[in-house]
């Protein structure tokens, strides 16, 4: 599929740019006028992938974390990148209800999330290097 | 983003306003968990009326606060439930554990 446009985003690991993160993808996304469902699955599910970098990936120690997000026609592609400890296990780390850090009151559902209001989400994970979380979703037609 | 609480008979009905994620949820709970250990109530009721966004974090909030009432019997009930937040909060299944309602009356009362 062809590129229509791209935007990439690079900021420090600290929560207060977690609305921040979420809100710029948000604008970006807007040029393809989708539904505030659209809108909303997709702050939702970036929401969920940043605070897993910062709070899992850095474990809340500085970092950078990334965005990049693509327009292809209808679709959006979001990657969100961190260079923190990485994921051991990512198929437990899937699933529902799993989480490393219960004692934050964590509900191990952020995947679940992310899964749930994206048409697709890829993890791939290098342990002490770092996560991407790849997502796409195909917006309805105008 | 702020908490503030009203105390109808023996419930607690806790008004967040603003977004709930990571970064604010702390403070949220802070505050609930000390107006509960003051108050001490049957049970009790989020309005949800002014918050704009809830992710995960927020989940883990509710969630934590209903162990904390159910324990002592109480219910954990919520009111004005925007669309994403209903979404993520029946993906999360919290619609087995906590009842939506449509007004303060029937939240207050449990009436579906
Ligand atoms: N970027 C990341 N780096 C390292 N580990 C991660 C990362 N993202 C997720 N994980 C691991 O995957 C687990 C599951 O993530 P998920 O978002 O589903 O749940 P959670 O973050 O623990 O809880 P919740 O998202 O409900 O607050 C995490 O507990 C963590 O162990
Ligand atoms: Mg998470």
């Amino acid at each position: 599929m062809n590129i229509d446009n791209v935007m990439k985003l690079e900021f420090l690991s600290k929560s207060q740019n977690e609305s921040f993160a979420r809100s710029v993808v948000a604008a970006f996304i807007a040029q393809l006028d989708p539904t505030i469902d659209e809108l909303a699955d997709v702050k939702t599910a970036v929401s969920e992938a940043v605070t897993n970098a910062i709070i899992h990936g850095y474990e809340n120690k500085l970092g950078t974390v990334e965005i990049v997000a693509r327009i292809m026609s209808r679709t959006v592609e979001i990657e969100i990148t961190d260079s923190g400890k990485g994921i051991e296990n990512i198929e437990v780390a899937r699933q529902p209800l799993y989480t490393s850090k219960p004692e934050l009151e964590r509900s191990g559902m952020g995947f679940t999330v992310m899964e749930s209001f994206m048409d697709e989400v890829e993890v791939s994970s290098v342990p002490y290097q770092g996560t991407t979380i790849k997502m796409r979703k195909t917006f309805k037609k105008l | 983003m702020n908490v503030t609480f009203e105390s109808i008979g023996n419930k607690l009905v806790i008004r967040i306003n603003g977004d709930i994620d990571h970064h604010t949820c702390e403070a949220i709970r802070q505050r609930i968990d000390n107006e509960i250990s003051k108050k001490n109530p049957k049970g009790i009721i989020f309005d949800m009326e002014n918050v704009g966004f809830m992710d995960s974090s927020g989940i883990g909030v509710i969630i934590g606060r209903f162990k904390q009432i159910s324990e002592k019997g109480g219910a954990t009930s919520m009111i004005n439930v925007k669309p994403q937040i209903r979404r993520v909060y029946e993906i999360c299944g919290l619609q087995k554990i906590i009842g939506v309602y449509d007004s303060l009356e029937r939240a207050v009362n449990g009436m579906a």
